[in-house]
């Protein structure tokens, strides 16, 4: 297996699974997906088929990763050579080539975020899971830590993405309130954590306040 | 066609053309590195960058299409100033190892950094750091030098056919390479070695050897299957130290298979080099003359009858003419040159040559494939076939073994059963090849080199007479080789004259005295125990053991040869270094024998041999060429179709890098042998 420096597998020692099946559930959505393209154009579904496979990954063991036998089912699937998959699987960050944690932290840290405290959240992040680097997993296995790029979410920075969910306007302490929760098995609802609704102003709207864009009560 | 004014020079170049092309056909170099024009544009070097009137920024020539009245400068101050930046920055992360790199002396980054690159370099931090791949015992990985121009992933993808290398991960982590550590599983994998511009996939035989400008570089043909592939051999003293290809259209385009390429260093090993007679049993070392001699006095009263001659797989036809002369001045027409037993008609020259020609691959539009596995029995072939298929529909058919070909291929059957349902045109495939304009049938030997193989033979030529493939404007009926000497000895009627033996009639004591001209490919112990055998060849294979004299010939490389390939083109090879000890040059040896047997032979110089070859067959006086032509006569070779056998067909290939005395004494073949042929076995299971 050659290591994978992007996805941060340098180094360290994980078990490659020897089988991967897709289960009943996968296999409907699958369908579902590869309905979209003409016949012929089924490579087209790589990317869709890569996030089942990673989606089954999280059903079955906790961990959402894709590992080598699944590039490989994937491709069998498509009836594609497995290194194409494997390179569209290794080009895009958000799938995991190496095993993470129950709940994976991806932690903005561009301009935006940077400006608005995500240092303080990233600091806080590893006070709680005890996590000294990048792409490492806590000592407990809930908890794996990996710096991201933009989010796109910068009106609400910082942003800590935790597994499919945006969790904003974090700050030391909500990070900590936050990760407790996850810790307890609990998953608090996504969204900002004052409150504010979607990306309105901060203590509410300033300009257009005459009209109502609450839905009727 | 379009104007295009590149640097004042006016050019017409067909609409769809790149810049590139027009600044190429104006006669401006362009540097580059992606772009090569076997392969498909990838645009992502950027070295290739013009200046176009008009437009804001400079433009990737490789990847842009003309426009009429284009106005393109190759060497404006933007231009230059543009290609400058490039190569620093491909200079960022590429490693300044060039004194000890492979590649230095012929590497393209090298010699256009001489004329962009900068004195010395502004980036101050770490260079990258990659891994080294293992793609097995051929290509070695330097992947610090890799500039990620992709010419390897797709020539692996598009020629080969075989998609196993790729770009994993992104951006500053890009690496090149299989993802899963495996050897490369192409018989074509030595090409990614003259493919890559720098020195990231190099020879690993040849690592560390020598430098480019220290080579002497021959002309000359090879012989490791019956392609005929162009080759280029370097050689430094008396040492053959790398053998590349040189470009040929009509053969093997600019790529070469790796048994070709790598196998060279079985010429270094268990070579003859001096004679040896068998005295009491024991083979002990001898001189010419007793050699010789001992020869003289065994064939002294022996009738013509019971003297016979093999003539081996590699055998140039220099040295097929000369033994035949010799074989008739002792009154012996017990020739054969068909080792494997193949049951050839050599009544007529398309009965057993690739009429098509190779080239004319590209034009077929329908093929069957009988006995033949062209992958391992001639794998430059076998990409043309592919090439063909890669541009447009191309309906491929197989009879013999199923084997993964780098291409669809539908397999109709393993045996001569489905030869009959295709002639009666019950089977499906039968409409496919009636239907097309072109068909083509190649005939392997494995599916002649057998008891009913002459039925075999004749039902195929029945078949391509009956779906349209022998007409006045195309042939359509092949024969696919696998012994570069054999269509050059059946050129020369190398095969049993009027009442003369097979090799079959010659074996258990069929004759006293066996003269085997590098002849290593059949079962020695066939051969009687009373049989006198001389055996006259360049390396102590299958022969050499059995041989009660033993005549040191050249290989290849070490005399000027004429082969012809399977499609029946006449080529030469040149010399290029001596053979070891006393070895000589085999017409040669022949020439002299015949003074010592009292029956000389005509000819003292190459030349004089030649003009006997061109005496014998006109095809000899064509070296090069090779005519078209289709087939008017649609009589068919001797053999009946309807006594057809049962057995599968099996390709004579199993083991594609040990097929002759040549790589069979080749260490880096043995290697590669170990390492692919158990997992060819697996698959074939």
């Amino acid at each position: 297996m050659v290591d994978n420096i992007a996805n941060g597998s340098a180094g360290k020692d994980f078990v490659q699974p020897t089988h991967f099946a897709f289960d009943d559930e996968s296999n409907s959505e699958i369908e579902k997906v590869l309905a979209k393209y003409p016949p012929g154009k089924q490579a087209s579904g790589s990317l869709p088929l890569l996030f089942i496979a990673q989606g089954q990954m999280r059903r079955q063991t906790g961990s959402a990763w894709i590992p080598r036998v699944a590039m490989d089912a994937v491709a069998h699937r498509l009836g594609m050579p497995p290194i194409r998959i494997y390179e569209v699987a290794t080009f895009y960050l958000m799938f995991n080539t190496t095993p993470v944690g129950r709940y994976h932290l991806q932690l903005c840290t561009t301009t935006p975020c940077w400006l608005r405290g995500s240092d303080d959240v990233v600091a806080a992040c590893r006070k709680f899971t005890g996590i000294e680097g990048w792409h490492e997993t806590s000592a407990d296995g809930l908890f794996t830590m990996t710096e991201v790029e933009c989010l796109g979410a910068c009106v609400n920075a910082p942003i800590l993405q935790v597994n499919d969910d945006f969790y904003e306007d974090m700050d030391a302490a909500r990070t900590e309130e936050l990760l407790a929760a996850l810790k307890r098995g609990e998953v608090p609802k996504p969204g900002s954590m004052i409150g504010r609704m979607t990306s309105a102003p901060e203590g509410g709207p300033t300009t257009l306040t005459t009209l109502n864009f609450l839905p009727a009560e | 066609m379009v104007k295009v004014t590149v640097d004042g020079i006016v050019v017409e170049v067909p609409s769809g053309s790149t810049v590139l092309q027009a600044a190429e056909l104006a006669g401006r170099e362009i540097p580059r590195f992606c772009y090569h024009e076997r392969l498909s544009i990838a645009g992502n070097c950027r070295m290739c960058l013009v200046e176009v009137e008009k437009a804001p920024k400079p433009v990737a020539s490789c990847a842009y299409p003309v426009a009429d009245n284009m106005v393109v400068f190759t060497d404006s101050p933007m231009t230059r100033e543009a290609r400058r930046g490039v190569m620093e920055f491909l200079l960022i992360n590429h490693p300044l190892d060039c004194p000890i790199c492979d590649q230095g002396g012929e590497c393209d980054l090298q010699d256009q950094a001489v004329g962009y690159g900068r004195d010395h370099s502004r980036y101050a931090e770490n260079k990258r750091v990659v891994q080294d791949k293992n793609l097995g015992p051929l290509v070695k990985t330097v992947m610090t030098r890799c500039i990620q121009c992709t010419r390897c992933v797709r020539f692996a993808t598009e020629i080969a056919g075989v998609p196993e290398l790729g770009a994993t991960a992104r951006g500053e982590s890009m690496e090149i390479g299989t993802y899963v550590e495996h050897a490369l599983t192409s018989e074509l994998s030595g090409n990614l070695i003259d493919i890559c511009p720098v020195g990231a996939l190099t020879s690993k035989p040849y690592s560390f050897v020598t430098r480019p400008w220290e080579l002497k570089k021959t002309d000359s043909v090879d012989v490791m299957d019956a392609v005929g592939a162009s080759i280029r051999i370097d050689t430094r003293g008396a040492e053959v130290l790398r053998v590349l290809p040189r470009i040929n259209e009509d053969v093997n385009e600019e790529w070469l298979a790796d048994k070709s390429r790598f196998a060279i260093d079985g010429l270094k090993r268990r070579r003859l080099d001096t004679p040896w007679v068998r005295r009491d049993g024991k083979l002990r070392k001898a001189t010419w003359t007793e050699a010789f001699n001992a020869i003289a006095e065994k064939l002294h009263g022996v009738p013509g009858e019971r003297i016979g001659a093999i003539a081996g797989d590699l055998v140039d036809a220099e040295s097929v003419v000369a033994l035949k002369d010799l074989m008739g001045l002792l009154g012996s027409g017990n020739l054969d040159c068909r080792q494997d037993g193949a049951r050839i008609d050599g009544a007529r020259r398309d009965f057993y040559t690739f009429n098509t020609s190779i080239a004319g691959i590209e034009e077929a539009d329908a093929l069957l494939i009988v006995g033949s596995n062209p992958r391992r029995e001639a794998p430059l072939l076998n990409a043309r076939i592919r090439k063909r298929q890669v541009a447009g529909p191309f309906p491929v058919a197989v009879i013999g073994a199923p084997a993964e070909l780098t291409y669809d291929a539908t397999w109709i059957g393993d045996g001569p059963s489905t030869l009959t349902s295709l002639l009666d045109g019950s089977h499906e495939f039968a409409a496919v090849l009636r239907d097309a304009k072109r068909p083509m049938i190649i005939v392997g030997q494995g599916a002649i080199a057998r008891t009913d193989g002459a039925a075999v033979l004749a039902a195929c030529w029945k078949l391509a007479a009956q779906t349209g493939a022998l007409a006045p404007d195309w042939h359509g009926f092949n024969m696919l080789h696998i012994a570069a000497g054999r269509v050059g000895a059946l050129d020369l009627g190398f095969l049993p004259g009027p009442n003369g033996k097979n090799l079959d009639a010659m074996m258990g004591g069929g004759v006293d005295v066996l003269w085997l001209l590098a002849a290593d490919e059949f079962n020695m112990s066939r051969i009687g125990p009373q049989t006198f055998v001389v055996y006259q060849g360049h390396h102590g294979d299958a022969g050499a053991a059995r041989a009660d004299v033993i005549l040191p010939g050249a290989a290849y490389p070490e005399k000027n040869g004429t082969y012809v390939n399977t499609e029946g083109r006449a080529q030469r090879g040149l010399f290029a270094t001596f053979p070891p000890g006393d070895a000589r040059e085999d017409w040669k040896i022949l020439r002299a024998a015949s003074t010592v047997l009292g029956k000389p032979l005509p000819y003292d110089t190459l030349e004089a041999v030649r003009a006997r070859l061109e005496a014998a067959n006109p095809v000899f006086s064509r070296v090069g060429q090779l005519p078209r032509f289709g087939c008017s006569d649609h009589s068919g070779p001797a053999g009946d179709p309807a006594v057809l056998g049962e057995a599968p067909f099996v390709s004579p290939v199993s083991n594609y890098y040990q097929t002759d005395p040549i790589s069979r004494a080749s260490a880096t073949m043995a290697e590669c042998a170990a390492v692919y042929q158990p997992a060819l076995l697996i698959a074939a299971e």
